[in-house]
């Protein structure tokens, strides 16, 4: 039977993350539908349709789906259910804002944030922050399942060739208004897709010192990243936070500056490919997970690093 | 305003979880257990309401063994003014957990639930919008913000993109994130007052749930272990190794 993939998007873009859930949506079982729910998302649809692993398109376009409000996209995926072998979507805020209630509405058990397709009905999935894997095996109907956008290639964007087709209706449930963003994009990578992220810890004391890392950022086409400790002392944004309750990231340098390696942090990084590390305590745990560990103070190290990479002539790939 | 609120007893976040040699678990025998540090973040706004004036009672409500009275009396030690324990052994899966809750919700008729946004045992992050969809009623998940006032709760969300703000109609199901509060720790005195709290005691079958498991765990295992602790001398060290040995940059 089909599978149904649950588009990301801000209307205008197909989220890239959109992509990974589509590829884990060919593991299990062939190709996917995506529906795009939004307002005035046609641009988006005609590029899912572009997506190699999509068979249709379903457009439902809608003033209710602007803001894709869960109260109102949720019983429109509830209804478009009885087609599908499967519901993924990507584990993003956006996904885990929408999927269990789709899933509450069908009486589905929602297989949450998964890393690995073992079968059409078994997958793997982290628990207890990454300290143990459970492999699963779903007895529900339909399958509805989030996936780890790190675990899984993205689809490519060119090469499919999907229909596009009208999706049932919505509606506006009328529960909720959405009021507005405080969205911190900057010109920086996508921390959750970029190619090396540099974060900085409690040990960075301030928000003014996360320039030193933009810096580093800068020459190494970076994103940064950042722990619970920076956060929550305000250095910087919400959205930088790396961890079992913030992003997961899986990139080819990871670098912790100032950075204790709690478990919880761990959990945000530790499948990334090479892991580097600064940080003034030999003690501290990251440096049992770290390829390359450096003692150092990082007001001395990180701008050495910068001039370093300038000497070596490193520059952004 | 009444408020209710879910706290789930589980592995302390400071312990470290080791998975059971037999592979069906992991092991909770003789482990430090406590509330989920998210349900703390949210029995403290329920509190705060309270003292703010903008809440008349704050009900906590858990749902598991007979140990999760301990969590229950943490809860009430922190100012809520009652408590509900649904007795149940063995595991229970979010959409059995929202379907109780929702069977309490009808007998409590609150005005606010507020959950934890995630339990860090099974990191599922799925009651809160579950119980909201079993209701009908609007969500606020991943709150760094609530301002509640008649018959309208506005949140501001942390979102992967930054934060969003939405206005809910009451009743509503919130679940929050880490930057809501600080929780207090509960005072001596106050602890010693809850013991005399009334915690009411129910079973599934009382909320008419059915608790059977949708998912079979087939093996809990370790995860990869990752091979690190090589230390570098210098930055310039550092940067030639990921250079010239690791490629990375
Ligand atoms: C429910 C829950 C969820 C959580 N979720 C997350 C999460 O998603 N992500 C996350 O990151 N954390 C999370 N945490 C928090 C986590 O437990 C740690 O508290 C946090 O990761 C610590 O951040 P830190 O390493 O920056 O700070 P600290 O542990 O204080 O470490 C700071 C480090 O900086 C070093 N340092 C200080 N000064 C210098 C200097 N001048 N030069 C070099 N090094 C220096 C110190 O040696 C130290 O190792 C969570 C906790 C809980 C309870
Ligand atoms: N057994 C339980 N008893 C009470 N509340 C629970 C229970 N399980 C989950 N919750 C609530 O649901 C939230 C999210 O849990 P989860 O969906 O399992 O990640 C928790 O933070 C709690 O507020």
């Amino acid at each position: 039977m089909a599978i149904l993939v649950y588009a990301e998007h801000d209307n205008g873009e197909l989220s890239p993350a959109t992509l990974n859930a589509v590829t884990a949506a060919n593991l299990m079982g062939g190709d996917a539908d995506v529906l795009v729910a939004g307002s005035g998302c046609g641009a988006v649809a005609e590029a899912a349709a572009r997506v190699r692993g999509v068979a249709k398109v379903l457009v439902a376009d809608d003033p209710a789906l602007g803001a894709q409000l869960a109260e109102n996209v949720a019983p429109l995926i509830a209804g478009m259910a009885s087609g599908y072998s499967h519901i993924v979507a990507a584990a993003t805020t956006t996904g885990k804002n929408v999927m269990p209630r789709a899933a509450a509405l069908l009486d589905i058990q929602q297989v949450s944030d998964i890393v690995e397709v073992v079968s059409p009905d078994t997958f793997v999935r982290p628990i207890y922050a990454g300290n143990a894997m459970a492999t699963v095996q779903s007895t529900d109907a339909v399958k509805i399942v989030t996936v780890r956008t790190t675990a899984f290639e993205a689809a490519e964007t060119e090469g499919g060739s999907a229909t596009v087709e009208a999706a049932p209706g919505a509606a506006d449930a009328g529960l909720s208004t959405f009021e507005g963003a405080a969205l911190s994009g900057n010109e920086r990578p996508e921390l959750i897709t970029a190619r090396v992220v540099i974060s900085g810890g409690r040990g960075m004391q301030s928000g003014e010192n996360f320039a030193m890392l933009e810096e580093v950022a800068d020459i190494l086409g970076a994103a940064v990243g950042a722990s619970r400790a920076a956060v929550d002392s305000g250095y910087v944004p919400n959205d930088y936070q790396v961890g079992q309750t913030g992003k997961v990231v899986a990139p080819e340098l990871y670098i912790a500056v100032g950075i204790s390696g709690a478990i919880q942090h761990l959990a945000g990084m530790k499948d990334s490919k090479v892991i580097a590390c600064i940080n003034k305590d030999e003690e501290a745990p990251i440096f049992h997970i770290a390829d390359f560990g450096l003692v150092a103070d990082l007001f001395q190290a990180v701008p050495e690093l910068k001039a370093e990479l300038r000497n070596q002539g490193v520059q952004a790939r | 305003m009444k408020v209710l609120v879910p706290v789930k007893r589980v592995i302390d976040y400071n312990v470290k979880v080791r998975v059971k040699a037999d592979r069906t678990g992991v092991d909770l025998a003789n482990v430090k257990m406590s509330m989920n540090p998210f349900d703390e973040i949210a029995v403290e706004e329920a509190v705060r309401m309270k003292e703010a004036g903008a809440a008349d009672e704050a009900v906590a409500v858990s749902l598991g063994p007979q140990q999760s009275q301990e969590t229950l009396r943490t809860a009430l030690a922190m100012g809520a003014d009652r408590a509900i324990h649904v007795v149940h052994d063995g595991e229970l899966e979010p959409l059995a957990v929202a379907k109780m809750l929702a069977g309490v919700v009808g007998e409590e008729a609150p005005d606010l639930v507020i959950l934890g946004k995630q339990a860090i045992d099974d990191d599922a992050n799925q009651t809160g919008q579950m119980l909201s969809g079993l209701l009908g009623w609007s969500q606020g998940t991943f709150v760094s913000k609530v301002d509640a006032s008649d018959g309208a709760v506005r949140v501001v969300r942390e979102v992967d993109g930054g934060l969003e703000t939405v206005a809910l109609r009451m009743p509503a199901v919130l679940t929050v994130d880490l930057r809501l509060n600080e929780p207090r720790y509960a005072s001596l005195p106050n602890i010693m007052k809850a013991r005399k709290k009334e915690i009411a005691r129910k079973t599934p079958a009382d909320l008419g749930v059915d608790t059977t498991p949708r998912l079979n765990t087939l093996r809990v295992e370790e995860p990869p272990k990752r091979q690190g602790g090589l230390k570098v001398g210098s930055v310039a060290e550092l940067v030639d190794k990921l250079h010239n040995d690791a490629g990375v940059i």
